[in-house]
């Protein structure tokens, strides 16, 4: 495969951050089909547009997901591109490896595939970027037999959970993440991949309120730890930060010098629910005011602790602007146990009822956010048979327009009009 | 041993879903889970997390590419092995994390990852720009309107000092999305780099009844835009298709995901939109969606300078205005919108007024307002 000519792409080679053309150069001398990826895309750069075909169907037997099937547009020009497809392959929870399972990925991508890679797809996947169809089936052979790991989802499919580093690295998470990612993902093989839903179904989980893999925004089932009772206080750390003795905010603001701490301007005024005060120099906090925003406990980390009754809270149907607009997961269930020991009762059970809903009534390529919207939060609620409360709606409605139902109204809805203008003439 | 394409199903395992985590914790991680009491970054870069026990886990996080070789994967590897025992993580956002269990392991790492030229940057942690998520761009992707892992190059070649300091008002997360279909999910970023459209498609009436199912197509159109049509082909021959009134057209590309037949992207009609003022965090105020600020700038490759200086401008004007811990759209809403405009020099359109659904929530129903250049 000759090298083509790149004055474009090789701009991309100055500045300090990493360039992605200097490494596809290098790889490019074990895996020559790279300088046909260079080659493309510094096509794409004079001309301003995509060379990729649309779409493309291929897989594995008996898998409906996983592989992204892509074409070149300029095939002669570029033969080691002729075929680019993707294979997702299902990334551990908390994007831990060894070095010797990365080595192992490396050596299988090295002998079926172009050696460039995503690390990582947008939903949580290592994806593997670049190979033909007829490596497909040798790949995901040596994928699970020689390597044990297999394939994420694609399509109309579970898409591959993914969630925070959760316990292992971090003192807030209020639930096991990583296990939680875990068991959902093996409990559910057959829905990652095998399509059976209207339309994509994304599991995340976050340990706390800082949310770091934006499941309220980005899944449709998002589970995100949160505590029922006190913040845990160390006073003798709150008086440490108040006379400087700890960075506030673990550090996060030591480049720029915003003069000394004070506890009552960054973070008793900051509080959104004004629920905190000083009473001499000890921290008081009204807990049962307090909506667990993190905003204290951030700035405060050696002094601050979530509560230790632990447990997520459960929003559903998030999803990007295509098409009806961006959607937040909305709130349905304020606390849930996610309890290992009962494999997870409480958390299955939602989801199995969600799907059971939303695959007899979604339409087709509609996400379960859009589905509640068209038929309504309240019919959504009786559907997952929850008590509406006021922490499901930020403010009652403000229109009238409520559907009652005839069994609701005294008399029910028949009536009869001849007994009507018996009474009122028209 | 090995695939036998002539009997494919034998041997055959499916559904062994993904490793076990556990095997690829660090021992200091293992030992420590679910144990950790606080954390502290003690540099640009260095996190130190202590637990109950008295353990700590210093991590050092580096700056990567999204699209990165199996070459590069294996020198992260030849690192890990030296100094790490054998393990290293990924952030959420594209970053590699090698850990340590003791202070002194730190400095000899950083000066080996120091000595591997441009490859290794050392930031990432509080009040700084974090790498860029992304999507494809032009270099797997079938429906972008702009490129993806050039323009983040470019872009953080430009906050390249934002990623190594602290010294911005709080966390800023910047993500691009090479088209309206967000995989990159933008909608909630502090600074959203948006791939767009603006032409309506073209119609490929020889193509599209055999590429297309004409229903889909009609029913793919969020605003009814599309409708039955016949017309002649190439070859004289009248056939079934579907036709745009392109005045309806929002440019979302869902007739072009639905139907090959109708591509929409272009040189001159694609190019990149930015929003700005999103968030995830729970933290202080609720989440919030990320608005439309620059309805277009021009997708000018290699480097797309005008992106480049929009997401600069952006940045330096709320790092040098907003208040600690106030995330960008924190400080928007604090100051107004119309201070935003005003204080950025960029120029408030009538793109950035709502006529999609849900419009009215985003028009002002009151007389509290500020008098700014505008007025």
């Amino acid at each position: 495969m000759p090298k083509h000519d790149t004055p474009l792409l090789d701009e991309l080679e100055k500045g300090p951050w990493p360039s992605f053309v200097t490494d596809l150069k290098r790889q490019a001398a074990t895996k020559p089909e790279c300088w046909d990826i260079l080659g493309q895309v510094e096509l794409s750069y004079k001309d301003r547009i995509t060379h990729w075909k649309h779409g493309g169907i291929v897989g594995v037997f008996g898998y409906g997901g996983g592989i992204v099937g892509r074409y070149s547009d300029v095939p002669k020009q570029f033969p080691g591109v002729a075929h680019f497809h993707t294979v997702r392959v299902n990334q551990p929870s908390g994007l831990y490896y060894s070095t010797e399972n990365l080595r192992a990925i490396c050596n299988l991508w090295q002998k079926y595939g172009s050696g460039m890679t995503n690390m990582h797809g947008s939903t949580g996947d290592m994806v593997l970027l670049g190979t033909t169809t007829p490596n497909l089936e040798p790949l995901f052979y040596d994928l699970t037999h020689e390597l044990k790991q297999d394939l994420g989802g694609s399509g109309s499919n579970l898409r591959t959970p993914s969630c925070c580093l959760g316990k292992s690295r971090c003192e807030w998470s209020c639930f096991d993440t990583q296990a939680l990612c875990h068991f959902l993902t093996n409990k559910y093989q057959d829905e990652l991949h095998r399509p059976a839903f209207p339309y994509k179904f994304k599991f995340k989980m976050s340990g706390c309120p800082n949310d770091c893999v934006a499941a309220l925004a980005r899944s449709d089932f998002a589970v995100i730890g949160n505590w029922k009772d006190d913040i845990r206080i160390d006073q003798a750390a709150v008086k440490g930060y108040i006379k400087g003795e700890f960075p506030s905010n673990g550090g996060a603001h030591a480049g720029r010098d915003w003069g000394k701490f004070d506890i009552q301007k960054e973070v008793i005024d900051l509080c959104p629910t004004g629920c905190m005060w000083m009473e001499g120099d000890t921290l008081k906090i009204d807990n049962k005011e307090c909506t667990r925003c993190m905003h204290c406990i951030n700035v405060m980390p050696r002094a601050l602790r979530p509560g230790k009754e632990q447990g997520a809270t459960i929003c559903v149907g998030a999803k990007a602007p295509i098409l009806d607009g961006a959607q937040f997961a909305t709130m349905i269930f304020p606390f849930v146990n996610v309890d290992a020991e009962s494999e997870y009762e409480e958390v299955v059970e939602k989801i199995e009822k969600i799907w059971d809903w939303w695959m007899e009534v979604g339409k087709n390529r509609e996400r379960v956010g859009e589905t509640i919207q068209r038929v309504g939060l309240p019919t959504f609620l009786k559907v997952m048979e929850v008590e509406p409360i006021p922490q499901h709606v930020r403010e009652p409605r403000s229109n009238p327009y409520v559907f009652w139902q005839s069994e609701e109204v005294e008399g029910g809805f028949e009536r009869d009009i001849r007994e009507f203008r018996k009474r009122h003439a028209q | 041993m090995g695939y036998n394409p002539d009997k494919p199903m034998e041997d055959r395992i499916t559904d062994l879903g993904p490793p076990h985590y556990e095997k690829f914790l660090p021992p200091v991680i293992k030992k420590n889970f679910g144990k950790w009491l606080y954390h502290e970054i003690t540099q640009p870069g260095v996190l130190m997390h202590k637990s109950e026990t008295g353990d700590e886990c210093w991590t050092v996080r580096c700056g990567a590419a999204r699209l990165i070789s199996i070459d590069h994967i294996r020198e992260i590897c030849d690192i890990a092995d030296k100094h790490c025992g054998g393990f290293v993580r990924w952030t959420t956002r594209n970053n590699v994390e090698f850990m340590v269990d003791a202070k002194a392991k730190v400095q000899p790492l950083i000066d080996d990852l120091k000595s591997r030229g441009n490859k290794f940057p050392i930031g990432a942690t509080g009040a700084s720009v974090s790498a860029i998520v992304h999507t494809q761009g032009w270099v797997h992707c079938h429906t972008p309107a702009t490129d993806a892992s050039g323009v983040v190059k470019a872009v953080m070649d430009e906050l390249f000092d934002y990623f190594t300091s602290m010294t911005l008002p709080a966390q800023v997360r910047v993500a691009l999305a090479c088209c309206l279909n967000m995989c990159g999910a933008v909608h909630a970023s502090d600074i959203a780099i948006l791939g767009i459209h603006r032409k309506p498609p073209m119609i490929d009436h020889d193509a599209i009844s055999g590429l297309c199912e004409i229903p889909l197509a009609i029913s793919a159109c969020p605003l009814g835009a599309i409708s039955p049509a016949k017309a002649t082909n190439s070859a004289g021959v009248e056939v079934k298709t579907v036709k745009v009134k392109n005045e309806r057209c929002m440019f979302c590309g869902n007739c072009y995901t639905m139907c090959p037949a109708m591509p929409l992207a272009d040189p001159e009609g694609d190019g990149i939109a930015i929003l700005v003022g999103g968030k995830v965090s729970n933290r202080k105020s609720m989440p919030k969606f990320s608005k439309l600020v620059i309805p277009f700038l021009p997708n000018t490759p290699p480097r797309w300078p005008e992106t480049v200086a929009a997401v600069k401008n952006i940045l330096d004007t709320y790092a040098k205005d907003a208040r600690k811990y106030e995330r960008v759209g924190e400080w928007a809403e604090r100051i107004g919108w119309e201070k935003f405009f005003e204080k950025t020099g960029i120029p408030f359109t009538i793109k950035s007024v709502d006529d999609y659904r849900l419009a009215y929530d985003t028009w002002r129903t009151t007389t509290q307002f500020k008098f700014t250049s505008h007025i």
